[in-house]
């Protein structure tokens, strides 16, 4: 099912290669037969959502899902769902996962030697408002060891995932935070080839998301769309 | 210019605490619901070993063949408010997973003639970068499946065969190898 005749311009794919051995865990994961290209039928088109309101707002406050306050340094993470039209995306669910401000996750395979925080889970979910804004408050995300290569260490990082609105934009992705010296090291990070599409999963601190006496504000835009459509050769 | 679109990073070993919390399940019917069938496999690695960290997703029309999505406006077949088409499910330690659903019917191809009946799957993992993209294929659909436009595109007999469901005491089993000789066929979408 090549199809040689969708050769107009069109963005960039941005999407890492699977085969990439610089990070270890492809190794034995990565497929490595040629993708079949599937013809766009209702199948792609149509997708799973969950768009009827019924998210708790507290879901989207990680700092407050037990009995005291996670320690660490409190942020706010927040950003536009857009498609690749600019246009906002209404009533998307956002999932996110994170370690805590020590760099350790709450699940039984993480025995990295850093502390848990019995008053942090490091999961939240929002749904998008009608301009397409998410939002969390949680706290910064330490960095750790991976054991990837001789001291690999990832840098500090969310966890997002959406739906898109339909099965072809389904996004499982990494906000990264600005100025991290581990990004340069990091083969997860560096395995997407165009410069400007890793950049994109940067953060930007903003101070005018940043609330006085009490939180750091981070702004993160996502863009979904459909990676192989109809070719664009207007431009 | 259409805008940069966001890339893809792995789920990574823990997208447990994320994305296999309450609010959706391997159970797109209840077990006991008319028509529920139960499709169950294993996810391997190229070494044939179990992958008990991933996630595996299907989206599917109902039995009568429609999606429950905007897109889908064939108002002649019915909806069925209660079946949303989406679940999703972990891996455990043997990297098996199973989804209680029901078969969905047929679905118009790129050329409006049917496709044969098929559950789209997504698989997320530690070491994907990228999730990768399946379908499922049911074993008593013969004549259907060999009038596919996407099973006939493919010409190697074993990556056909990699996608089509096997009868197995009751159930479907589908299994997803990620690498190897009998890797499972992954589309780009």
């Amino acid at each position: 099912m090549q199809d040689d005749t969708d050769n107009g311009a069109r963005p960039v794919d941005p999407d890492p290669p699977n085969d990439y051995p610089d990070y270890v865990g492809t190794r034995l994961r990565a497929p490595k037969q040629p993708l079949v290209i599937l013809p766009h039928t209702l199948s792609e088109l149509t997708g799973p959502a969950y768009g009827d309101g019924k998210i708790d707002p507290l879901a989207g406050d990680l700092t407050r899902q037990h009995a005291g306050e996670p320690l660490g340094e409190r942020i706010v993470v927040t950003g536009r769902v857009l498609g690749s039209d600019g246009r906002p995306i209404r009533g998307q669910l956002v999932e996110v996962w994170q370690a805590n401000a020590a760099g350790r996750y709450a699940h039984a395979v993480d025995t990295h030697d850093a502390p848990l925080d019995p008053n942090f889970t490091g999961a939240g979910r929002a749904l998008t408002d009608d301009d397409g804004v998410y939002r969390f408050v949680t706290i910064k995300p330490g960095s750790y060891p991976w054991k990837n290569h001789y001291n690999a260490w990832r840098p500090q990082h969310i966890h997002f995932s959406l739906f898109g609105r339909a099965f072809t934009e389904r996004l499982v992705t990494q906000m990264y935070f600005p100025g991290d010296p581990l990004l340069e090291i990091d083969p997860i990070y560096q395995s997407i080839r165009d410069e400007k599409a890793r950049e994109s999963l940067i953060s930007m601190f903003d101070l005018e998301l940043t609330e006085p006496e009490w939180a750091l504000g981070y702004r993160f835009d996502i863009v979904v769309g459909g990676r192989n459509a109809t070719p664009l050769k207007d431009h | 210019m259409p805008l940069q679109l966001t890339p893809s990073q792995t789920a990574g070993p823990y997208l447990k605490i994320g994305l296999l919390r309450e609010l959706f399940g391997p159970e797109l019917v209840a077990p006991d619901a008319p028509g529920a069938i139960r499709i169950k496999g294993v996810v391997l690695d190229g070494a044939g070993d179990p992958v008990p960290d991933a996630m595996v997703e299907i989206w599917q029309a109902n039995a009568a063949g429609r999606y429950a999505h905007p897109a889908d406006t064939r108002e002649d077949l019915p909806l069925d408010g209660s079946f949303a088409g989406f679940g999703r499910t972990g891996t455990e330690d043997e990297g098996r997973f199973e989804f209680v659903t029901v078969k969905p019917g047929p679905v118009p191809g790129p050329d409006g003639r049917p496709q044969a009946p098929h559950v789209n799957v997504s698989v997320f993992a530690r070491g994907l970068l990228k999730h990768v993209v399946t379908r499922i294929y049911f074993p008593d659909e013969e004549a259907a499946n060999a009038a596919d436009p996407v099973l006939s595109s493919i010409a190697d007999p074993g990556a056909r065969a990699s996608l089509v469901a096997q009868e197995d005491g009751g159930a479907l089993r589908f299994d997803i190898r990620l690498q190897g000789d009998r890797q499972t066929t992954f589309f780009v979408v």
